[in-house]
């Protein structure tokens, strides 16, 4: 089970964008937050695209680091997208009413 | 058939992979669809996470790498994880002997959550009631929480059939 590292976070125009890990649950997600807190603190960052590609398994600390995300760029008008979501993840955002903040782009 | 199991695990974060790997493989043997296995990991995931970091306030560790400094040290508690499968029912118990649960109605709500701190969404028990076909919840305050969960394996492949 690999920890997320400094290479998962990219900044692409005044995008970040977070490669998640396979497993998302508690114990990774405190981590995960405080990096892409960093980011947003010190760069020019306005959307945040979220990278379920390599990710198998996702709880509702998933939904946490994104809806804490969300809280923090939408006041400055920025996005949160998720891109290669698969069925499983996506009944979780279906479920926890997420899709409603967050963009889905089919890949 | 019955079968059944038990592990008692230290309430570490590091655990909770652990715990739902650990249910995943004891049903594999009745070909669950992938769907049925990710629900049950989901809901066992987020029945430990609550034991270990409502349960016995255990917020050491949090995914940082390398080793806990000294101010996170671990409060001591074991989390108990008992499944039997019967029939193709599988039947798991989550419980813990820690703080417990004043209000259990209000903690099942969708949302309430007593540590926004620490951004939870307070979805695990609606994704516990929601990916498992009976969720009871029993809960003493000062002594523990047993969370209950049955799930039916077997019958996804069915509906996904026909849907």
């Amino acid at each position: 089970m690999g920890q997320i590292a400094t290479e998962d976070f990219q900044i692409i125009d005044n995008c970040l964008l977070i490669q998640l890990p396979e497993e998302i649950d508690h114990h990774g997600a405190g981590f995960i937050c405080e990096c892409a807190d960093r980011y947003l603190v010190r760069k020019e960052v306005r959307d945040i695209v979220f990278d379920f590609g390599r990710t198998r398994f996702m709880d509702s600390s998933g939904i946490g680091i994104i809806m804490g995300r969300y809280r923090k760029i939408s006041c400055f008008g920025g996005k949160v997208i998720a891109i290669n979501v698969d069925r499983q993840i996506e009944r979780i955002f279906r479920l926890s009413g997420l899709n409603k903040i967050v963009e889905v782009l089919e890949s | 058939m019955r079968n059944e199991m038990e592990i008692i695990f230290d309430a570490l974060s590091d655990n909770e992979g652990f715990a739902r790997v650990a249910v995943a493989a004891f049903i594999t043997h009745l070909n669950p669809t992938m769907e049925e296995m990710a629900d049950i990991k989901t809901a066992v995931s987020e029945a430990v996470t609550n034991s270990i970091i409502h349960g016995y306030e255990n917020l050491r560790g949090y995914g940082r790498p390398g080793e806990p400094e000294e101010s996170e040290k671990a409060n001591p508690g074991k989390v108990r994880l008992c499944c039997v499968l019967e029939n193709n029912i599988l039947h798991i118990e989550v419980i813990d002997s820690g703080k417990g649960i004043e209000d259990v109605e209000r903690a099942m709500e969708p949302l309430y959550t007593t540590k926004p701190q620490l951004e939870r969404s307070g979805m695990g028990f609606a994704f516990m009631e929601a990916f498992m076909d009976d969720l009871e919840v029993e809960s003493t305050p000062g002594q523990g929480t047993k969370v209950r969960m049955i799930k039916k394996i077997g019958v996804g492949g069915w509906i996904e059939h026909q849907c």
